[in-house]
């Protein structure tokens, strides 16, 4: 006796839910963290063209004469990339306030890798950014349901 | 002009991310992560106006963020574009007719007032 059409149905089910849910949490992280470096990367070089003022090129072009700048151009270019890939399945409404575990990270990267006077009203600000993140981080699972019509417009039901 | 910069980065985030999600749930999901396959998927996003508009906006919100870099630390710049997240938020609800759980509208009510604290 084999299991009935219904049980191999609702197994392809879980198992594309799981592989959604998975597949979410690896871009989620890759988008926070190719933003956090890029930016901490940015930041860096941008406080830090003084040597190039002085050549005969225009100064908006100026920064650009920087590896590390490029580096961060390049990190938040991965980081373009990735979170367009996540915006392909997940809502607006979940990327968005999710991938806002970034703000605070880059607080930290202002206070302890480039030296900046970090007041508590800015972590304060930065914490409830992450408190905001957080709750909405719980409804993940809204991600998950698959439209049996499969790809293409419409294929992400909202949950009602 | 550090508000001016920050002002122009905060809606020209929303206008590229609005126009991203909205082309990209209609082109359907990407789930084949082969480098061809990527590269044909990148191909094909790069001749859809909307994508093209939105990275037009993503330059203009990149340079303003360059510029507020120069000017600010990178622990107000970053948390102070946080912004958007209520501006977006709202425009999933009335444009692209998101289903917004109440525990998002929650969690971006908080993202809000972390920003406004920020910012006084």
């Amino acid at each position: 006796m084999g299991k009935p059409p219904g049980g191999t149905k609702s197994a392809t089910s879980v198992r594309a839910r799981t592989s959604r849910v998975w597949k979410t949490g690896l871009f989620t992280a890759l988008v926070i963290v190719s933003n956090v470096a890029g930016n901490a990367f940015l930041s860096w070089g941008m406080k830090r063209t003084e040597a190039g003022a002085a050549l005969p090129i225009p100064a908006f072009l100026v920064p650009f004469l920087s590896p590390v700048v490029w580096l961060g151009i390049a990190l938040l270019i991965v980081w373009m990339l990735s979170r367009m890939t996540l915006l392909s399945w997940a809502d607006l409404s979940f990327v968005v306030p999710v991938t806002s575990l970034g703000y605070v990270l880059n607080v930290a990267a202002g206070a302890f890798l480039l030296g900046e006077a970090v007041d508590g009203k800015r972590w304060l600000g930065a914490l409830l950014i992450v408190a905001g993140s957080v709750i909405t981080g719980l409804t993940i699972h809204d991600q998950t349901r698959v439209h049996p019509a499969g790809k293409g417009a419409g294929a992400l039901e909202p949950r009602q | 002009m550090t508000w001016a910069y920050l002002a122009l980065m905060v809606l020209a985030t929303t206008a590229s991310e609005v126009l991203q999600s909205w082309d990209m749930k209609r082109h359907g999901e990407v789930d084949d992560f082969r480098p061809g396959a990527l590269a044909g998927v990148i191909g094909r996003f790069l001749r859809r106006l909307p994508i093209i508009a939105s990275i037009g906006f993503l330059a203009i919100s990149f340079f303003a963020f360059l510029k507020l870099l120069e000017m600010a630390d990178l622990s107000f710049a970053v948390p102070a574009s946080a912004a958007s997240i209520v501006l977006e938020t709202i425009l999933a609800r009335l444009i692209l007719k998101e289903h917004v759980h109440w525990q998002r509208w929650c969690g971006t009510a908080l993202v809000a007032a972390g920003v406004a604290l920020i910012l006084t």
